[in-house]
């Protein structure tokens, strides 16, 4: 696995505190989140996370390559993506799903560079984004985990996509969220088996 | 996009550089990659390499593909504090001088420029300005010379004056026709539209500030570091460039020939 994606929108800060808080300071490799807000606002959910969280968060920046360890958020009124050479570009192209950012951009072009080294990961949110891009990272063959709508503050992005695609995973929030830091803890471990072992 | 898909695209913008000379081969790929995988889904060909095809034997069909390719999103007052930085900071500097050209490159369908004339006109500089504004899309520059806008538009742009320190109605700029606005005429008066490539053309003349705002974003660092040696290169010693707010000089070879001029918006001055 080379990379963590994370779509959402309603009810995003709260699961990617929960989530993002859970990961240890040697995270093996980078996250890229986006989580739909007001265009005007700033760093706000960056900078809360930076602070309550061991790993780095913080707002991405273009051209900048990912590292490991380390969370990045698409900027407000910028959709994110990802280019061959692991650095980042933003965009101002047309919304997505009414969204920019949006999921799906971040998803398809993860899938692009990462293929099947790739973890997508869509939590809870109002609208239907995120729902194409989790099908274009299962194409490629990375592994799609989609929250259980029944756990999730808002159901409508988690049923959006499991109308559309089936993900290798629907999980609630707290065993994503177990399964990522025991993944993390030990390196060494598959993330299939882990994912496995949720399940079982 | 698999990797086949990757290597058609690079193809094909190989095949526009030398059919038509518009160079995209510098752009950031995954932009330009979802443009033209877009756009294969609107056309409905069956894979990239057939568009191709298509575009060497059909300039029609080209056509509406560099449409595509070059669209930039734009809006009345695009990020108000960027404006209103604007008016406060930079208008007293450049209020002292008898004449000022402004370059906005990449303007689009022109609704910031006409911000920005608008804002000028309100600090009493009318008549002392004149905008060059340029992009490489010779559509979206007719729209921008007409300045025929739908009506819909000026609602967010409304908003968006005021947040940038708009002193009266942005309706007294335009007059209203059923579904769309028509841009008045003594702002038109002093902006030039033309077209211009970045990626290959020069620098035609001397500017007191250069507007660049989310071109940046979609090229390669190379590719930026042409677009700044232009830029330099236009403007003379504390000539005031304007980026995006996610655009910065420091990554670029020119980044201790500007330093930033304002808080937290991109704007930035020429040394020396």
């Amino acid at each position: 696995m080379k990379a963590v994606v994370i779509g959402t929108s309603h009810g995003g800060p709260k699961a990617l505190q929960q989530l993002i808080s859970a990961l240890p300071v040697d995270f093996p490799v980078p996250v890229l989140i986006v989580l739909h807000r007001h265009p005007d606002g700033k760093a706000r959910a960056e900078n809360q996370l930076n602070l309550a969280c061991v790993v780095t968060v913080k707002q991405a920046e273009e051209k900048e390559t990912v590292e490991a360890g380390t969370v990045y958020f698409a900027p407000p009124g910028y959709h994110l993506l990802i280019e061959d050479d692991e650095t980042l570009s933003l965009s101002v192209d047309e919304k997505v799903n009414y969204s920019r950012p949006s999921i799906d951009v971040l998803f398809e072009s993860a899938a692009d560079v990462y293929g099947e080294n790739l973890v997508a990961i869509l939590l809870t949110g109002a609208n239907s984004d995120g729902a194409e891009g989790l099908r274009s990272v299962k194409e490629a063959g990375g592994i799609t985990i989609v929250q259980k709508p029944e756990d999730a503050e808002a159901a409508t992005m988690p049923k959006a996509a499991l109308r559309l695609m089936k993900p290798d995973k629907v999980l609630s929030l707290s065993e994503i969220t177990s399964c990522l830091s025991k993944f993390l803890l030990n390196h060494s471990v598959d993330f299939y088996e882990c994912i496995k072992g949720v399940r079982s | 996009m698999n990797e086949n898909e990757k290597l058609e695209a690079e193809l094909l913008l190989q095949a526009i550089y030398q059919k038509y000379g518009y160079d995209f081969r510098s752009y950031a790929k995954a932009s330009i990659r979802r443009r033209i995988k877009k756009h294969q889904a609107v056309s409905g060909f069956a894979s990239i390499s057939a568009m191709q095809h298509e575009l060497i034997h059909n300039e029609q069909f080209f056509t509406t593909l560099l449409k595509e390719l070059t669209v930039n999103v734009t809006e009345m007052f695009r990020d108000p504090d960027y404006f209103f930085s604007f008016r406060n900071q930079v208008i007293p500097v450049l209020a002292e001088k008898d004449h000022i050209q402004i370059w906005h490159a990449g303007c689009a369908s022109g609704e910031e420029v006409y911000s920005m004339a608008i804002m000028l006109e309100e600090e009493g500089l009318a008549g002392r300005y004149r905008i060059y504004a340029t992009d490489t899309c010779s559509e979206a520059l007719n729209v921008a010379r007409e300045g025929i806008y739908p009506v819909a538009i000026m609602q967010e742009g409304s908003v968006n004056y005021q947040k940038a320190g708009g002193r009266r109605s942005l309706s007294e700029y335009y007059t209203a026709h059923y579904d769309h606005v028509v841009m008045a005429d003594r702002l038109k008066a002093n902006l030039v539209f033309s077209e211009h490539n970045l990626v290959t053309d020069a620098v035609f003349s001397e500017m007191d500030c250069v507007v660049c705002r989310n071109v940046l974003i979609y090229f390669s660092r190379v590719l930026q570091d042409r677009v700044f040696k232009l830029f330099y290169d236009a403007l003379p010693g504390g000539g005031f460039l304007f980026l995006g707010s996610k655009e910065h000089v420091r990554f670029s070879n020119l980044a201790d020939k500007f330093v930033k001029v304002c808080g937290n918006e991109k704007i930035f001055k020429k040394v020396g």
